[in-house]
């Protein structure tokens, strides 16, 4: 029998900071890193969770609810950073507020090779397009780095993302599974 | 006018949908439709954008739903359509009643010199809309029906799709301001009032 894998709370800290920051829309491609805070958002009848078909509807969808007076968050994965390079214009350009929490592959640990370019290419990626990076490494920094980040995207107004390192989600191991 | 088959102008099936607009909020795609809604008449409650192609549709979506007591109108073209079709399926499953989109099809590129888009090819953009779960699509051929698509937009139960059938001519452009701040601002401005301005 497997052992039980404790349960991270990071997710349940981001939760309230994002609620704290008056996050009403949530656009996302799932990724098991995010899965824990997708639950919370969709127990939560305060906030819209939309399910995308490629996360660069997610940039759009939230410079639209910025024009209509609410705040919202990008759920995705590193590999989606790529998706959204010229949707990235649209916040950038208008001075809009876009908060993005992306969990990282091809990073710490990474086991796929086919997760490396666009995992080593994120933060140059994001930083090219003008979208100010942190980054967290450690579970007990991830909610203080969602919340500086929140606070300069929504009191600043321009985009910014916090990548969540793959030291704090865990390496997926394929070749370990494929033997089970 | 009376000639069957004769493709409408998208001027004019334009003014038609922003007749009595009142408080309506309208978004367009870029290119010919942000010059079309410019000619209609510049306004405070439309973002003409200027770039971000295939931005359009889920633009209008956030703001349909951020805003649930006003209408939202996304107007946009065939090519800007196609680049996101994923999010016919996104908003049909959302289902946001107060969103309605008109794609102008003149089944060209015409910023970049009239190439055929895939609807020149017979692609069926209402199809696909309605096959996504849309409460309402069609294809829109006459002015009569832009007028009903203009009565569904404005009071019609959405979300609502129409692929309005337009002639492939080049008009003048008409500029609206092309600053992102300029727009962004007045537009909140204006759906949010002076709060708008202080965060």
């Amino acid at each position: 029998m497997a052992e039980t894998p404790q349960l991270p709370t990071w997710p349940d800290e981001v939760y309230r900071v994002l609620k704290d920051a008056d996050v009403r829309q949530v656009g996302m491609v799932p990724d098991a890193g995010h899965s824990r805070l997708i639950r919370a958002f969709e127990a939560d009848p305060q906030t819209r969770v939309v399910t995308l078909t490629t996360e660069e509807e997610g940039i759009a969808m939230l410079a639209g609810a910025w024009l209509g007076g609410e705040r919202g968050v990008l759920l995705l994965q590193s590999s989606g950073v790529g998706n959204c390079i010229n949707m990235l214009s649209l916040p950038v350009i208008c001075r809009m507020p876009l908060l993005m929490l992306v969990t990282m592959r091809g990073d710490w640990g990474e086991f796929n090779p086919w997760q490396i370019p666009m995992g080593q290419g994120t933060k140059a990626a994001l930083e090219a397009m003008g979208v100010i990076v942190t980054r967290a490494d450690e579970p007990h920094l991830v909610a203080s780095t969602v919340s500086g980040a929140a606070h300069l995207a929504f009191n600043t107004w321009r985009p910014a993302a916090v990548l969540i390192g793959q030291r704090v989600l865990g390496a997926k191991n394929f070749k370990e599974l494929a033997r089970k | 006018m009376n000639v069957p088959n004769a493709l409408l102008h998208r001027r004019e099936v334009v003014t038609e949908l922003l007749r009595d607009r009142g408080d309506l909020l309208v978004i367009a795609g870029l290119g010919a439709p942000n010059w079309d809604i410019s000619a209609a008449g510049d306004h405070p409650n439309n973002f003409p954008l200027w770039g971000a192609m295939g931005a359009a549709a889920m633009m209008g979506f956030g703001l349909a739903a951020a805003q649930p007591k006003r209408r939202v109108l996304v107007i946009t073209g065939d090519g800007e359509m196609l680049m996101s079709l994923g999010a016919l399926a996104t908003i049909a499953v959302e289902k946001p009643s107060n969103l309605t989109i008109a794609v102008l099809d003149n089944e060209r590129f015409g910023e970049t010199g009239m190439q055929k888009t895939h609807t020149a090819a017979g692609v069926d953009l209402a199809g696909m809309a309605a096959a996504a779960g849309f409460r309402t699509s069609r294809i829109v051929r006459t002015m009569a029906e832009v007028s009903e698509l203009r009565d569904l937009a404005h009071h019609g139960d959405g979300p609502v799709f129409a692929q309005v059938k337009v002639n492939p001519e080049a008009l003048t452009f008409v500029l609206p301001p092309a600053d992102g701040v300029i727009l962004t601002t007045r537009f909140r401005q204006a759906v949010l009032g002076d709060n708008a301005l202080y965060n």
